[in-house]
């Protein structure tokens, strides 16, 4: 037996094969195949569902059976903008979600600094997990948490009763820490890598040129790191517009998600309607975010 | 140019507190698992491993625990199917609407989870319903899937780009199949990518309550379960304990993720992004 025998084995001939030849010499059919399933699923499931979604908020409501039935109206919409109840409660909702952002941009900032600027790398790393761990603990639970700590006879008053205060926590307010805590390693992460792409160059370069460290800050790393503060917004933003299980635990206050979720089994038209609030508002903020070059920071 | 040493000491103090702020809630809603007592006052009086047994033997805890395994398990298979395929496609090929499908496979996380719940649902009743389709665990595996696509596609979209296209053709050149391909060149270097984004998406997954509420019909996934028990006071010690357990169980698969991700930090950042993208839940 030759080596070359062995080296060169007589090649496959089969079905296979041939079918693996005419795609090499047909890359578009192969995309093809790469691509109709996974195109499949999320056009037709998902945005097939999405249009039955829009169409759905031009469709009446029997105002006896609850029942929908599909003949075009724009009543929807105009009882959306008419009534005041749902001006109000979507204001409220963009409202908590701007402070909500605030609050997470603040908290993060000194921690995504500290691990980028001042942490050893060893102490980097361990900080990164620290933050992605509980970024994947379970949401419900972590609204039922806080649910347990702002209660009256919870951890919170508990704390704060040797002080003589106390913390009503079932509020707006507690739902705004609720969120806050929610959302903020949505922004660490963002911020942190934000603040690791600036060459250390420029900083020092900003000293040689007799900036102190607080100017260097003013003027070079927060301009530079504003993008990625934009980017982690994004995801406190449009979590806190449609979310309705953490309003639910913490507080009677009704949000743009409480009013979509507890209209939508009598009256889904009105509630299908209201759901393109927060889609308007996320899409205008993503215009606004990418004007502001957010998207290369992701 | 090291910071002041003031600023230092001020950074890490405030590190350290919004460190705090991430973990203390946890740690709280840890030790309540071994509350002895019914009511929920702070602190803890009485510690005991009572609510442990009572939580295992509950049968509602385990059909939903159940219920979510099997949602897991069915939606990270589709999402590893269809987050591979549309990969390969988006990093190995140039075409006419690239971009539109890495849009279209972001989107189901980047809107919010109420809107993507309530359109699955409009559609499941209105069209799925008429030729007998019913909310159950193949509703829940179809909407978990459609956002769980993107944690795999990211993880292995990742890996693509980092291996060369070359050596596909190479071996093809050496006269392998397009399976034999796979199989022996693409597969081995996808391997602990599509593991970690199997991981990831089962996290997900599990975890998700938001769209789930609307494609579970009257069936109840663990968090459902929870959030329903939830109002009943005299079940919380059982909702502790499987909150804590939720919390070890979505954690650890992550931890393993992020590990056979590759260690370094940058890129335990980019499985983290994955998640950031996949704006939970979507909660989610």
């Amino acid at each position: 037996m030759t080596s070359v025998a062995v080296v060169e084995p007589p090649p496959r001939r089969g079905a296979g094969r041939r079918l693996s030849s005419f795609l090499y010499r047909h890359p578009r059919l192969r995309l093809g195949a790469l691509l109709a399933l996974p195109v499949g699923w999320l056009g037709i499931v998902y945005l097939g569902s999405l249009a039955v979604l829009l169409l759905s908020a031009f469709w009446k409501t029997d105002p006896f059976t609850s029942q929908v039935v599909r003949e075009l109206t724009l009543d929807n919409f105009r009882e959306i903008a008419e009534r005041p109840v749902y001006r109000e409660v979507a204001w409220r909702t963009v409202r908590m979600a701007f402070l909500v952002t605030v609050a997470c941009a603040l908290l993060a900032f000194p921690l995504a600094y500290y691990m980028a600027r001042v942490a050893s790398p060893r102490t980097r790393n361990l900080l990164v997990v620290a933050v992605l761990m509980p970024l994947w603990a379970s949401y419900l639970v972590k609204a039922y948490a806080w649910r347990t700590l702002l209660s009256e006879e919870g951890a919170i008053n508990w704390a704060l009763d040797p002080l003589g205060l106390h913390f009503n926590g079932y509020s707006t307010t507690g739902l705004w820490l609720v969120f806050t805590y929610l959302w903020l390693p949505y922004m660490v992460l963002p911020v942190y890598a934000g603040l690791e792409r600036i060459p250390q160059s420029l900083l020092e370069a900003s000293a040689d040129l007799g900036g102190r460290s607080l100017t260097t800050f003013a003027r070079v790393t927060l301009p530079l790191v504003f993008p990625a503060v934009v980017a982690g917004s994004i995801f406190t933003f449009s979590l806190t517009l449609g979310d309705y299980i953490a309003p639910s635990l913490v507080t009677s206050d009704q949000f743009v998600g409480t009013v979509i979720y507890r209209i939508y089994g009598t009256a889904l038209p009105t509630a299908a309607a209201y759901a393109l609030v927060p889609i308007a508002v996320i899409v205008g903020y993503l215009l606004v975010a990418r004007r502001l070059r957010a998207f290369e920071s992701l | 140019m090291p910071e002041p040493r003031l600023t230092r000491l001020l950074l890490r103090l405030g590190a350290g507190l919004t460190l705090a702020f991430i973990y203390l809630p946890l740690l709280v809603i840890g030790l309540y698992a071994f509350n002895e007592r019914v009511t929920q006052a702070w602190p803890i009086r009485d510690y005991s491993l009572r609510w442990f047994g009572v939580a295992w033997r509950d049968e509602s805890v385990r059909d939903a625990l159940w219920l979510s395994l099997l949602a897991g398990l069915g939606a990270t298979g589709l999402a590893l199917v269809l987050g591979t395929l549309a990969s390969l496609a988006i990093a190995r090929h140039r075409f006419f609407g690239r971009e539109a499908i890495t849009f279209a496979v972001i989107l189901p996380i980047a809107l919010p989870g109420i809107v993507t719940g309530l359109a699955l649902q409009a559609t499941i009743k209105d069209l799925l319903g008429p030729v007998g389709v019913g909310f159950g665990l193949g509703t829940i595996i179809v909407g978990h899937a459609t956002f769980c696509v993107v944690v795999v596609y990211n993880n292995v979209l990742a890996r693509l780009r980092r291996t060369a296209g070359s050596l596909d053709e190479a071996s093809a050149d050496l006269g392998a199949d397009s399976w034999q391909t796979f199989r022996y060149v693409l597969f081995p270097q996808l391997r602990t990518a599509l593991l970690a984004g199997a991981l990831l998406a089962f996290a997900l997954s599990f975890d998700e309550i938001i769209v789930t509420i609307f494609t579970s019909g009257a069936q109840q996934t663990l968090p459902i379960w929870m959030y329903a028990t939830l109002f009943r006071p005299d079940d919380l010690p059982i909702v502790n304990v499987v909150a804590l357990f939720v919390i070890l169980l979505s954690v650890l698969p992550v931890y393993a993720a992020s590990r056979l991700a590759g260690g370094g930090g940058v890129e335990q950042v980019a499985a983290g992004a994955a998640k950031v993208e996949a704006g939970a839940a979507s909660a989610p």
